[in-house]
C-alpha cells in the first residue's frame, strides 16, 4: 500500500527533475506506440530525434522553429508568473503577422533600412493590441481571460484568411489565397546562408536574458511575481492589480506578435492563410516545461521544436500520420503535469498492519 | 481477587512523533482520570497540536502506547476515536454556513435527522448552551457557532472531550458560561482535556496541568496553586518577560478617522458605522472586540486597501489620505506601517524568501530599489538586519517565509514594518497564536515605537495584551466604535459591556 502525503516544503529537486521525468516517460510511451504501429523502435527514434539534426540545414530548421516557440513562451512566462492565463498567444502571433505584414505590403517598393524595424514594431503592437482586448474585459468587466484570449485566436485566424483571400490577395497569384511576396527590404537577413533561420533567433536569445533579468532583478518583475503568488499580499503592499493584468497581457501579446511578424518576414516571405502550425499553443507547454523561467523556456523551446521537425521526418521516413507531432506534445504535457504532483507530494509506504489495529481500537 | 483501582480514562506513555525536520513529541506521558479537567500547556510549537492529533487519531505516533480505560488501543482515525468516546472541539470551526444547525449536526455525526432537532434542544438546554437547531449557521455569532460544535460532540456522549483554545473567540461573559458547562460535564464523569496558552483560564478551570516544552513534558502542576509566573517558567523555562509601560507624553494627532462608514466586501461581513478616532504620536491606542465586528473592514480602511469616499475621512500625519492606496500611504511623510492579521499570503508571500519579503513593503522606505532595479545587496542586508534585531529563528534570509513558524514569521513582519520607522503603525492581532517569548518581543517593539513618537493602533482580541501595552482603549462592536477610555480607568467589566454593543456607560470618556 502506498499513500500520497504532502511534503513539508515543495521539493526543489523535483521541480527540476519533473520535466526530465516527463521527457523520459514521453519517449517510453512513444516507443510503445512505434512498436504497436509495427515500426522498428530504434529506427523510428533515430528518424524522430536524431536524423533531423544530422545536417546543417536540419539544425537550421530546428532553430527556425525554436525561435517563435521561445518568443511566445517568454511572454507567457511573464504572464503566468503573474497568474494571468493568456491562452491566446496563437491569436496574438497571427495579429502580429498581419500588422507587420501589412506594413510590408503597404510599402512594396520601400528599400530603406527603416522598413524591417517598422515591421517588427508593428508586429509587436499588433500582438499587444489583440492581448489588450482580454486585458480590458478582465479589468473592466471581470471576464475570464482564458476564455476571451482563446476565442480571439479563432477571430484572428478568420481575419487573416479574409485578408489573404480578399483585399490583400496577390493579384498575380492565380487566385491562391495569399499575399504578394514581400520586397527584399522586408525580409529578415539569414543567420547562415545554408539555413533558413533568421537573425531573430539571436534577438530571441537576447530577450531570454532580458526576461530573466526582468523577473529576477527588477521591481516591476518582482511585483508581478508577488501578484501571481499571493494576490492579498500584492494588495497589502499596494501593487495595483489591474496594472499587473495589463502588463502581463501586453507583454505576452507583444512577444507573440514579434514571433508572428518574424515568421512572415522570415521563412514565409508573404502572408498565407496559416502562418503558424500552432506555435502559440505549443508555447504554453514550453513555458511549463521550462518551469516558468526564461532559461527553462529556452531549453523547452529546443525540445518542442525537435518534436515539430521530428514529427515531419517521421511522416516522410516512416509514413506516420501528421498527428504524431501533437501526440508527442500532448504526452509531454500530460506526463509533466503528472510528475509535478510530486513537487508538493511524496509517496510513502503504509504498513499493512494498519487495518487490524483499527479493528482493535473500535472493538 | 480484589478489584484494582479504576484505571485512568486515558493513559499515554512514551509517545514520540518525529517529522522530517523536527521532533514534535518526545517520550510524552499523560494521564487523565475520569471526570478530570486536565490542561495541556505549552508555547507554539511545543507539540500540543501533534499530541492532540495523536489522541484524536489524525496522526499516528512513531512509538509509545495509548491505553483507554486500561486497555491498549491503536487509534487510527477520528472515527475510531469517536467510537471510543473521544470528542474534539477544534479551534477553527468546521461548519457549513449555508446549512442549519441541525443539518450540520446530522452531516457530521451521521445521526438520523428524525427527532434530531429535539435532541439538540434538550442537550443544549441541559448544558446551558442554548441554540435554535433550525437557524442557519451563517446567522450565528462566533460564540453560538462554538456551541454548535460542542453540542455536536455532546450528542455522541463522549467520555473525553478535547477543547483546543476554545476561548480565543469568546467574550468574557461567554467564557464564564463555557466554564460552567465544562464543570457540569466533568461532574457527570466526562474527562476534559483543555488546551490553552491563557494561564489565567487554566488556573481558574483546571485541576491538573501537563506542561510541554520542545516536545517533552517539562512538568506537571496543580494550576490552582501555581502563579502565572511559575506556570510560564515551566512553559518557556524563564521568567515571564514583562513589558512595563513607561508614562508617555502624547504629541500631536498622527492618525485620525472622521465618521468613516464603509460597506463590507464579504457578504457576511460587518459594515462600519460612523467610526471616528484619533491617535496621537507617542501613544498606543487599543481596539478590543471579537473578530467579525468590523475589524477586517476597519483595517482595510486604514491600510488603503479600501478607499474612503472623501479624502478627509482618513488623515495620516496630517495629510488627507482617504483616497490614497496602500503604497501612497506608506510613502506619506514618515509613512504608515501596517501589520495585517493574516501573515502568510497577506503580510508575507509564502513561497518567496525572507529577503524578497523584506522587499515587499520595504522597497521605498529602506531604499531597496533604484530606478527599475532591485538592489539585491541592500535587500539582503535589510532582511539580515530584521532577522538579527528581532531574533527571528531561521537559517538565513534565503529561507522561504512559509518555512518559518507563525511566531517567527510575525517577528519578521513586525520587524520589517518597525525598521521602516513609520509615523503611524497599525497592527492587527500582533501576537495571535504566537508563543510567550515572541509575544513579549513584539509588544516591546510596539512600545519602543511609541517611545520614538509614533502613533500606534493595535487591534486585538486579547484583552490582557491591550491592557498591558495601551494608553487608551476602545471597543469595536457590530461596526461601531465605543468611546475610548484611558486604560488605567478601564475595567474588564466595562469592556465586556462595550463588546455587547452597549456604549451607554462611558466612564472617563475621551474623544
Amino acid at each position: 500500500m502506498f499513500k500520497l502525503e504532502a511534503r513539508p516544503a515543495p521539493s526543489a529537486l523535483m521541480r527540476v527533475a519533473s520535466p526530465l521525468f516527463a521527457a523520459l516517460a514521453m519517449a517510453l510511451t512513444g516507443a510503445l506506440l512505434f512498436w504497436a504501429l509495427g515500426q522498428p523502435v530504434g529506427k523510428a527514434f533515430y528518424a524522430f530525434f536524431v536524423q533531423p539534426l544530422t545536417t546543417a540545414y536540419g539544425v537550421g530548421e530546428w532553430l527556425l522553429k525554436a525561435t517563435p516557440l521561445l518568443l511566445c513562451a517568454l511572454g507567457l512566462v511573464i504572464a503566468y508568473r503573474a497568474n494571468v492565463w493568456n491562452i491566446g498567444a496563437e491569436g496574438q502571433l497571427v495579429m502580429g503577422a498581419i500588422a507587420g505584414g501589412g506594413v510590408a505590403l503597404a510599402f512594396p517598393d520601400a528599400s530603406g533600412p527603416w522598413l524591417l524595424p517598422a515591421m517588427l514594431a508593428a508586429g509587436v503592437l499588433g500582438g499587444m493590441a489583440w492581448a489588450a482586448v482580454p486585458a480590458f474585459l478582465r479589468t473592466r468587466f471581470h471576464t475570464n481571460e482564458i476564455l476571451v484570449s482563446l476565442m480571439l485566436v479563432y477571430v484572428a485566424g478568420l481575419l487573416l484568411r479574409y485578408l489573404v483571400g480578399g483585399p490583400w490577395r496577390d493579384p498575380d497569384g492565380f487566385n491562391f489565397p495569399q499575399s504578394r511576396m514581400f520586397g527584399e527590404a522586408a525580409v529578415l537577413p539569414l543567420l547562415h546562408p545554408e539555413m533558413r533561420v533568421t537573425v531573430v533567433a539571436l534577438l530571441a536569445l537576447l530577450l531570454t536574458g532580458g526576461v530573466w533579468l526582468f523577473l529576477a532583478r527588477t521591481w516591476l518583475g518582482f511585483r508581478l511575481t508577488v501578484a501571481g503568488q499571493a494576490p492579498a499580499a500584492a494588495l497589502y503592499a499596494g501593487f495595483g492589480q489591474k496594472r499587473n493584468v495589463w502588463i502581463a497581457l501586453l507583454a505576452s501579446g507583444g512577444f507573440a506578435g514579434l514571433a508572428g511578424v518574424a515568421e512572415v518576414a522570415g521563412p514565409l516571405g508573404q502572408l498565407q492563410p496559416s502562418v503558424s502550425p500552432g506555435y502559440g499553443f505549443a508555447a504554453i507547454i514550453v513555458a511549463f516545461v521550462g518551469r516558468l523561467s526564461a532559461p527553462g523556456a529556452l531549453l523547452g523551446a529546443l525540445l518542442m521544436s525537435l518534436l515539430f521537425i521530428g514529427g515531419e521526418t517521421a511522416q516522410m521516413e516512416l509514413g506516420l500520420p501528421a498527428a504524431i507531432t501533437g501526440l508527442f506534445q500532448g504526452l509531454l504535457l500530460f506526463y509533466l503535469l503528472a510528475a509535478d504532483l510530486f513537487v508538493n507530494y511524496r509517496l510513502r509506504r503504509v504498513s499493512p498492519a494498519a487495518t487490524p489495529a483499527l479493528k482493535e481500537a473500535t472493538r | 481477587m480484589t478489584a484494582p483501582p479504576a484505571p485512568p480514562r486515558l493513559l499515554l506513555s512514551g509517545i514520540s512523533k518525529r517529522y522530517p525536520s523536527v521532533v514534535a513529541n518526545d517520550d510524552v506521558h499523560l494521564d487523565i482520570a475520569p471526570g478530570e479537567i486536565h490542561a495541556v500547556l505549552g508555547e507554539n510549537g511545543a507539540g500540543k497540536s501533534t499530541l492532540m492529533k495523536i489522541i484524536y487519531g489524525v496522526t499516528r505516533p512513531d512509538s509509545g502506547e495509548i491505553r483507554w480505560e486500561g486497555k491498549r488501543v491503536h487509534i487510527d482515525s477520528p472515527a475510531a476515536a469517536r467510537a471510543l468516546g473521544i470528542g474534539m472541539v477544534f479551534q477553527h470551526f468546521s461548519l457549513f454556513e449555508t446549512l442549519t444547525v441541525s443539518e450540520n449536526v446530522a452531516l457530521a455525526t451521521g445521526l438520523p435527522s428524525a427527532g434530531l432537532s429535539e435532541r439538540i434542544r434538550e442537550v443544549s438546554n441541559r448544558y446551558g448552551l442554548p441554540i435554535d437547531p433550525e437557524r442557519l449557521v451563517h446567522s450565528l455569532s462566533v460564540g453560538e457557532r462554538q456551541r454548535v460544535e460542542i453540542v455536536r460532540c455532546l450528542l455522541q456522549s463522549p467520555r473525553l472531550l478535547i477543547m483546543d483554545e476554545p476561548t480565543s473567540v469568546l467574550t468574557p461573559q461567554a467564557v464564564r458560561q463555557l466554564f460552567a458547562t465544562l464543570r457540569q460535564l466533568a461532574a457527570e464523569g466526562c474527562s476534559i482535556l483543555y488546551i490553552s496558552h491563557k494561564l489565567d483560564e487554566i488556573r481558574e478551570l483546571c485541576e491538573r496541568a501537563t506542561v510541554l516544552r520542545q516536545g517533552r513534558v517539562s512538568g506537571e502542576a496543580d494550576p490552582r496553586v501555581e502563579s502565572n509566573d511559575s506556570l510560564a517558567r515551566l512553559m518557556i523555562g524563564s521568567e515571564l518577560p514583562s513589558c512595563p509601560l513607561p508614562p508617555g507624553t502624547p504629541g500631536e494627532v498622527r492618525l485620525k478617522l472622521d465618521a468613516v462608514s464603509a460597506k463590507s466586501e464579504d457578504p457576511f461581513g460587518t459594515a462600519l458605522d460612523g467610526v471616528s478616532l484619533e491617535v496621537k504620536g507617542g501613544e498606543i491606542f487599543g481596539i478590543a472586540g471579537i473578530s467579525g465586528n468590523g475589524q477586517q473592514e476597519l483595517l482595510r480602511v486604514l491600510s488603503g486597501e479600501t478607499l474612503s469616499e472623501k479624502a478627509g475621512d482618513v488623515r495620516i500625519a496630517g495629510v488627507e489620505a482617504g483616497r490614497l492606496g496602500p503604497a501612497a500611504r506608506r510613502a506619506l511623510g514618515l509613512g504608515l506601517g501596517f501589520v495585517p492579521e493574516e501573515r502568510l499570503g497577506r503580510g508575507a508571500v509564502p513561497a518567496l524568501s525572507l529577503a524578497d519579503n523584506a522587499l515587499l513593503t520595504g522597497a521605498r522606505g529602506a531604499g531597496l530599489t533604484k530606478g527599475p532595479w532591485i538592489l539585491r545587496g541592500k535587500v539582503n542586508a535589510f532582511a539580515r538586519e530584521i532577522i538579527a534585531r528581532f531574533r527571528v529563528k531561521t537559517p538565513d534570509e534565503t529561507a522561504a517565509a512559509q518555512s518559518l513558524s507563525g511566531g517567527n514569521l510575525q517577528k519578521f513582519i513586525i520587524g520589517r514594518e518597525v525598521l521602516l520607522s513609520p509615523a503611524v503603525m497599525v497592527a492587527a492581532q500582533p501576537t495571535w497564536g504566537v508563543d510567550v517569548g515572541a509575544a513579549a518581543l513584539i509588544r516591546g517593539a510596539l512600545v519602543d515605537l511609541r517611545a520614538k513618537g509614533a502613533a500606534v493602533l493595535v487591534i486585538s482580541e486579547e484583552l490582557d495584551e491591550l491592557f498591558e501595552i495601551c494608553d487608551r482603549i476602545a471597543v469595536l462592536a457590530d461596526g461601531r466604535l465605543s468611546p475610548s477610555v484611558p486604560t488605567r480607568d478601564a475595567s474588564v467589566e466595562l469592556i465586556g459591556r462595550w463588546m455587547s454593543g452597549d456604549f451607554t456607560e462611558v466612564g472617563h470618556v475621551q474623544a
